[in-house]
């Protein structure tokens, strides 16, 4: 007993497994490499910016042609009212259709590689739907369906789905052989395999899914309200990019850009954020390393 | 020097320790047509340490997998004589079985890796969670119950494959060629933790290998496979006592029956 209690200490090969931390400098909270990440896209955006004010400035370039930051950053100001109206409009669209394209892409990759016929079957036709342009069959999406949000939201979730559903598929698919045989050998079920092995298999593939996804959700939103010009109380963004761009009122139009594709940055932040939680203990994606 | 050694064939001696498994003419042909073994008889008895070794491509991994029910033989049948058997007819097979590489679950701890056939056979979770502290600690690695498989070395991943297999306190332990993979070191001090396993628990163990030293040092009998087609062409006994430590490493009764092995391993692969 004792002798093999005492087994990892005089092994060399054990003692060494856990490597030891070196602490880096932190300020703030931060470690010196966090900050040099944040710090010099930040310095070349600020740097890019300065030099587009001051090429409009001096070239004396008219704003309903090109604004400068300084303009845009007004506009955002004095215009936040409707904009963030037609902000939470997109949000909605577009988190209404990731959650649609999760449950549902998960759900469907679950259930087609429980059935190979299914999968045989349906597959194709989700590809179809993939490579089908999206601007190409909104019109109709809007034409069949009476309300303009449930469309916008249908567009949406066409482009977000297929990323998710061919990802996670891919992760069920990809047990260990070795730990597929293990759950035969001792009996165990569909069900078992599935929670036990299959799922959390899939999770790093599903994630990755999901970050594409949330960038995708929110581009077929924007495009679908672009097809569909429509304007009303509920206005997302893009119809507001859209009026704007009509009334050649160009810096409110930049100021809407900036929101989508800060919105755009903010989904992409959140998804890798919640990536990273799930998967940090043991995923190699995830797991910092020292060499 | 005769007397620790002799070759048995076949295997006529009575033995008072319970069979666990008869092999009769058991053969496989893969679906593309190869004949991965063929002929095989192989007899166990409860509480014996039996390896089998042979040149690669032998089908000796075919064999095992056979044995733990990971896929039919073609021909000749594999009986359990003293396993109970369900409704259908099908043996109730009682065993662990450990892979040539640790075959962990990444995303979950050493602990819950171990919990895993129990929770699979429907153990309660805390119960479960008991056992498989207790078969780490077994193992040597009762204070790395919360570590991650990314968070061991290549021998303790082992370790935790060991204890995974034995938590369910299986009759008989199926072991794939496990050491292969590890520095020479790591592979004495684990042969010598099995073997400590092995005296105290009693388990019944067909232990894998292509190592003639490994063969001796661990296992009372010897089975020795051909390959081209697979086939059993020797079964040798090895009488050195147990328990078996360094000493035995430099002993004439090891040097003698290294040298036995290896002249059948030679037929074995000239044949």
């Amino acid at each position: 007993m004792t002798a093999i209690v005492k087994s990892h200490a005089g092994d060399g090969t054990d003692a060494d497994a856990l490597a030891p931390i070196v602490e880096q400098r932190r300020w703030l909270g931060l470690t010196v490499t966090t900050w040099q990440k944040i710090l010099a896209p930040v310095a070349i955006g600020l740097l890019v910016l300065g030099l587009w004010e001051l090429i409009v400035w001096k070239m004396a370039v008219p704003y309903y042609i090109l604004p400068g930051p300084w303009r845009i950053l007004q506009a955002l100001v004095t215009d936040w009212k409707s904009l963030s109206g037609s902000l939470w409009i997109t949000l909605q669209i577009t988190g209404l259709a990731l959650l649609a394209a999760v449950v549902l892409g998960a759900l469907l990759s679950i259930l087609f590689t429980q059935s190979k016929w299914l999968e045989m079957s349906l597959f194709p036709y989700a590809v179809i739907l993939q490579v089908t342009p999206i601007v190409a069959i909104a019109p109709l999406i809007i034409i069949w369906v009476n309300d303009t949000l449930v469309s916008l939201l249908i567009c949406a979730w066409i482009v977000a789905f297929f990323p998710i559903l061919s990802n996670t598929i891919l992760g069920l698919n990809s047990a260990d052989h070795n730990l597929v045989n293990l759950f035969q050998l001792y009996g165990a079920n569909r069900w078992q395999t599935l929670r036990y092995l299959r799922l959390p298999a899939a999770l790093p593939y599903f994630l990755g899914g999901l970050r594409i996804s949330g960038g995708l959700a929110l581009i077929g939103a924007v495009v679908a309200e672009f097809v569909a010009g429509s304007g009303g109380t509920a206005s997302g963004l893009a119809f507001r990019i859209l009026e704007a761009g009509y009334q050649l009122k160009i810096p409110r139009m930049f100021a809407a850009l900036v929101m989508v594709s800060g919105t755009g940055v903010l989904i992409f932040l959140v998804l890798s954020l919640v990536s990273y939680l799930l998967l940090r203990r043991w995923h190699e994606s995830a797991v910092r390393r020292e060499n | 020097m005769p007397a620790a050694l002799r070759a048995i064939e076949p295997a006529v001696e009575a033995s008072p320790a319970r069979p666990v498994l008869h092999a009769r003419g058991v053969a496989k042909r893969f679906s593309n047509g190869t004949l991965a073994v063929t002929g095989v008889d192989l007899d166990l008895r409860a509480g014996e340490f039996v390896s089998l070794l042979g040149p690669s491509g032998c089908g000796k991994s075919t064999l095992l997998r056979l044995i733990a029910g990971l896929g039919e033989a073609s021909a000749g049948r594999i009986d359990w004589p003293t396993t109970d058997h369900d409704s259908h007819g099908r043996p109730m097979r009682d065993v662990g079985f450990v892979f040539q590489e640790a075959t962990l679950m990444p995303w979950a701890t050493a602990q819950r890796n171990v919990m895993l056939p129990l929770i699979l056979k429907r153990v309660p979770a805390k119960e479960a969670a008991a056992r498989a502290d207790a078969a780490l600690e077994a193992v040597g690695l009762g204070s790395f119950l919360q570590a991650y498989p990314r968070e061991l070395s290549g021998g303790m991943k082992m370790r935790v494959s060991i204890a995974r297999a034995l938590v369910t306190r299986p009759r008989l332990l199926l072991m794939d060629e496990p050491f292969a993979a590890l520095d020479e070191i790591t592979r004495q001090k684990l042969n010598d933790d099995l073997l400590a396993l092995w005296a105290r628990q009693r388990f019944t163990v067909l232990f894998v290998t292509h190592s003639v030293f490994e063969s001796v040092y661990l296992s009372q009998r010897i089975v020795v496979m051909a390959a081209r087609p697979g086939r059993v062409i020797a079964d040798v006994a090895t009488d050195a006592p147990f328990p078996r430590d360094a000493s035995f490493r430099i002993s004439p009764e090891y040097a003698a029956a290294c040298r036995t092995v290896s002249a059948k391993l030679h037929e074995a692969i000239v044949s």
